[in-house]
């Protein structure tokens, strides 16, 4: 393979004669702009050989002795002209010098030549690297891969970086057709570059084509910006229903405001941690499954704490809200101070499988990690899971029958104390489930349940009661609604915007968004 | 002539009222600083800096739980918003208390250092005024009574109640302290207001000062305690608890349970941000944290193990807690929060009259219930051990009103 894509680069640049030894030795000048200048012509050239000298002094590995400037590959010292093996090493040789502006210069002049490389994947690279930063004297060298070049997202790339390098012209037509072509782009820099050349711009026709293409580039980018932001929020979203979905059950059936409920994420979590390091310790080849084994883990964790404690003390305290309040409270900073006993103060570290690291690059800047997009598939499942247990099956019914009228429910045969029971229990699980997928997004410390308890309420307050449908619309709505005030505000004025909203919301809707119907027998 | 004020005091307390308030004026005015001041330091008698600090800041806490146990034990509000208005009253004081400073901050400025520090140039338009005592004293009652007005006009108009409002309160004050932690509300940010060197004049550390400080919070519970006594026991009070027991019954006698709530509620915040205003001035730090959620939850915890629903019992749970959290975060504290957390769990659980109800019942185990001004209901079925087969929302009712369609 090597050498027919060898063959075919001899065959499309017929340039492999020896590069011009003064141009050579002027990269190893004393004066930082000769230098430049020696760079910008070869990077021009497009020649091989040309690319191993650069790439030599990019390595700082390019070293001059006299008139002869040389590299070394291996032990032997190569000419950097001629591309020739020396005899041996000069005499005296001082490494070339470079500084941070030759390095740019180098990369990018790199990156041109990487986009006349056999493997489409890489000039792809090297063509969104050439996004940035792209000077006149590369036109000529783009202009010839753009000629080579027959892939469509690559020719685009490519024209564009022309265009930012043409922006720079005398011509006046060629300004004009380059802030035209950029009208097309979505990248932040071809922004600065537009603003730039309005500033300085002498020709009116070009300078009221480049604020038109400004706003078509800010038009795009803001867009992409929304496109982030409606998946962050959506990716809270998730986060906010698996961390209130659970509430919304022992809420609805029992009527009592779990304030330990942020403890069972955080039970959740850990147990991921502890399931982590068991692989670690026994199955280190099958570690990127722990997360798969941590789901049940965490469940059975959670859930039986929480059957626990529903028997031990909420069980007691029926008919007694704002006791139960208080109670699990304290439930809640027993959990904590345990986690801190057990498990230390500090945070503890808890790594995403390398199946979830990385991304989905959307648009320049718009990154959609995997871990958050397999949060929100992880969160569609755990929902369908709950819709089918509280609708397809004998314990769902008992558990709406409970919620819609308790007493009415008992008259009929519904076990009302073991149903109680096992509803915490699961929704103590689900609050496990839903600290697993916090484990692979955020910090794993005793803490940190405490920061759930007020939002995933506001969720169930503003979904309605015992509503599957309204804890989705809720928790996605304060995602994505907060991700927007977080944009335009910051964070804390977004925070107390949405709490000043529910507030509110609560005055005119006091049943939540979607209200039970029917009839209820509660006073 | 009309009767003196002293002994219209004395008849509307009551007798053993009277005498327990004189007992503890005696020794809070006139013991303690005797204690502190006279009696000198390596004497055993001598009571040192630190014990007339917690005194005073015991005190304090006393003052919020008397506030708190009027309106949860009383009135049948829990609000977990407390730490709000406590902080509230702080920060309207230690403005006047960072005024004091004057120039003798670490940068030398008119300015409080941590505006030096964010390189601001003058005084936001807040703080006009705020090296006036005076106009920090007002500010102290009208800030947290303004916030409180308006909050609980909304809430009890729309009939919040039970956790729905608890939680709700819980928001708010959590929200106020992500607010005060931004540098640029201008109070501090996350440090808050420390180095206090003076007050009207005198240095904050001084004996003298200290004890000064430590009879004010004396006297203002002294008065915190009278005017809830009065309060609870007027025609008011009978309303409120009535409102507290069946508000739908006290609506169709025609009474609107609004106004009696949004008083007493707006009346203990002020009580609140009294408390955080003397606070303030012995402890020597203001900052959000004490705005947390935490903190203002363990004030309903304060008011249940002494007993709700009476006032001596608000005041005791208050001293107690405290002074076994001092002990406890010395000798143990990593048990600390356990502690509390069983404290919460076994109260709840076993003592839902607190120790003031303890008391009662081992000193007439032949009464059973039905006390007034006591909480018995819920609490007297739960106390026979069975569980109530009615909805969970028997008593004190869950969330707003319109869920009952």
């Amino acid at each position: 393979m090597r050498t027919i894509a060898l063959l075919l680069w001899l065959l499309a640049l017929p340039a492999w004669a020896a590069l011009d030894p003064a141009v050579v030795r002027r990269l190893a000048a004393d004066d930082f702009d000769e230098k430049l200048a020696a760079i910008g012509q070869l990077a021009a050239s497009g020649d091989r050989l040309a690319e191993r000298a650069l790439q030599a002094m990019a390595e700082d590995n390019l070293y001059v002795a006299g008139d002869q400037v040389f590299y070394k590959d291996g032990d032997k010292a190569m000419d950097a002209a001629s591309g020739a093996a020396l005899p041996a090493e000069p005499e005296g040789a001082e490494g070339v010098v470079v500084n941070n502006r030759i390095r740019g210069e180098l990369a990018n002049a790199l990156a041109g030549f990487r986009l006349l490389d056999a493997n489409p994947a890489v000039r792809l690279a090297a063509a969104r690297e050439l996004q940035t930063g792209v000077d006149a004297r590369m036109a000529p060298m783009l202009e010839k891969a753009l000629a080579a070049e027959t892939d469509a997202q690559i020719r685009q790339l490519l024209s564009l970086a022309r265009a930012q390098a043409h922006l720079q012209s005398d011509d006046a037509r060629q300004r004009l057709a380059a802030v035209k072509t950029l009208a097309q782009s979505d990248n932040p820099n071809a922004k600065t570059l537009l603003l730039e050349l309005m500033a300085r711009e002498p020709d009116t026709a070009v300078r009221q084509a480049a604020g038109q293409s400004l706003k078509a580039v800010e038009r795009r980018l803001a867009r992409a910006e929304n496109i982030g932001r409606v998946f962050s929020g959506i990716s809270l979203g998730s986060i906010l229903l698996l961390a209130a979905l659970g509430l919304a059950i022992t809420y609805g059936v029992m009527g009592v405001i779990n304030m330990a409920h942020g403890e069972f994420l955080m039970i959740g979590a850990y147990a991921t941690f502890v399931v982590q390091g068991l692989f670690r310790a026994y199955a280190p080849a099958w570690l990127d499954a722990y997360v798969i084994a941590a789901v049940p883990a965490a469940f059975a964790a959670a859930a039986l704490t929480g059957m626990a404690l529903e028997r031990l003390v909420i069980r007691h305290l029926y008919g007694r809200p704002l006791e139960t309040l208080l109670a699990t409270w304290g439930i809640s900073l027993v959990l904590i101070q345990g986690a801190r006993t057990l498990f230390g103060p500090q945070n503890v570290e808890v790594a995403n499988p390398a199946w979830m690291s990385g991304g989905i690059e959307l648009l320049p800047g718009v990154v959609l990690p995997w871990n958050r997009i397999a949060i929100i598939g992880f969160s569609v499942a755990v929902l369908a899971l709950m819709w089918a247990l509280l609708n397809l099956t004998r314990l769902g019914l008992f558990v709406r029958a409970v919620t819609q009228n308790r007493p009415m429910a008992g008259c009929v045969g519904v076990p009302t104390g073991r149903v109680d029971t096992l509803a915490f229990g699961l929704g103590a699980g689900i609050a496990g489930l839903g600290g697993v997928a916090l484990s692979q997004i955020g910090n794993v410390g005793p803490d940190m349940g405490q920061g759930y308890i007020v939002d995933s309420f506001m969720v169930v307050v503003l979904g309605g009661v015992g509503q599957l449908a309204g804890a989705v619309w809720a928790a996605l709505g304060l995602g994505v609604v907060t991700k927007f005030l977080e944009g335009w505000t910051g964070a804390v004025i977004a925070k107390i915007a949405v709490l000043a909203f529910i507030i509110v919301f609560i005055q005119k809707r006091p049943q939540g968004l979607f209200a039970l119907k029917g009839r209820f027998a509660e006073n | 002539m009309r009767t003196p004020f002293l002994v219209r005091l004395y008849r509307a307390l009551g007798p053993r009222w009277a005498a327990a308030l004189g007992v503890f004026a005696a020794l809070a005015l006139v013991l303690v600083p005797w204690l502190h001041l006279a009696v000198p330091r390596d004497h055993p008698l001598h009571l040192s800096d630190h014990f007339v600090t917690l005194g005073g800041k015991i005190l304090c806490y006393a003052i919020v739980a008397v506030a708190m146990d009027l309106v949860w034990g009383y009135a049948g509000i829990l609000s977990l918003g407390y730490g709000l208005f406590f902080a509230l009253g702080g920060y309207a004081f230690g403005m006047y208390l960072m005024r004091q400073i004057g120039r003798d901050g670490s940068y030398q400025s008119d300015l409080p250092d941590f505006m030096v520090f964010l390189d601001w140039k003058e005084l936001p338009w807040y703080w006009t005024g705020s090296d006036s005592f005076l106009w920090a004293c007002f500010l102290v009652l009208a800030v947290p009574a303004l916030i409180a007005f308006v909050f609980g006009f909304f809430a009890f108009r729309s009939r919040i109640k039970g956790v729905y409002f608890s939680i709700i309160t819980q928001a708010m004050t959590f929200a106020a302290m992500l607010l005060f932690f931004r540098n640029e509300t201008g109070f501090g940010g996350n440090n808050g207001f420390t180095d206090f060197k003076r007050i009207l004049g005198y240095p904050i550390w001084a004996p003298q000062t200290r004890v000064a400080l430590f009879a004010a919070s004396a006297l203002m519970l002294i008065a915190a305690l009278v005017l809830a006594r009065y309060l609870v026991a007027s025609k008011f009070g009978r309303v409120l608890a009535a409102v507290r027991d069946a508000e739908s019954r006290v609506m169709f006698l025609g009474y609107h349970p609004l106004w009696y709530k949004l008083f007493i509620w707006t009346c203990s915040a002020m009580l609140c941000a009294v408390a955080g205003a003397l606070y303030v001035p012995q402890v020597g730090i203001i900052n959000p944290s004490e705005m947390s959620p935490a903190n203002s939850i363990e004030i309903a915890i304060w008011v249940a193990v002494g007993g709700r629903g009476t006032l001596a019992g608000a005041v005791l749970g208050a001293v107690i807690v405290n002074l076994a959290k001092s002990w406890f975060t010395v000798a143990f504290p990593e048990y600390w929060l356990f502690f509390l957390g069983l404290l919460f769990i076994v109260v709840t659980l076993y003592l839902p009259e607190g120790l003031v109800g303890l008391g009662r019942r081992l000193a007439s185990p032949f009464a059973k219930g039905g006390r007034e001004g006591d909480f018995a209901g819920a609490a007297s079925a739960a106390d026979s051990g069975e569980i109530l087969p009615g909805p969970p929302f028997a008593k004190e009712g869950v969330g707003v009103e319109g869920e009952r369609a």
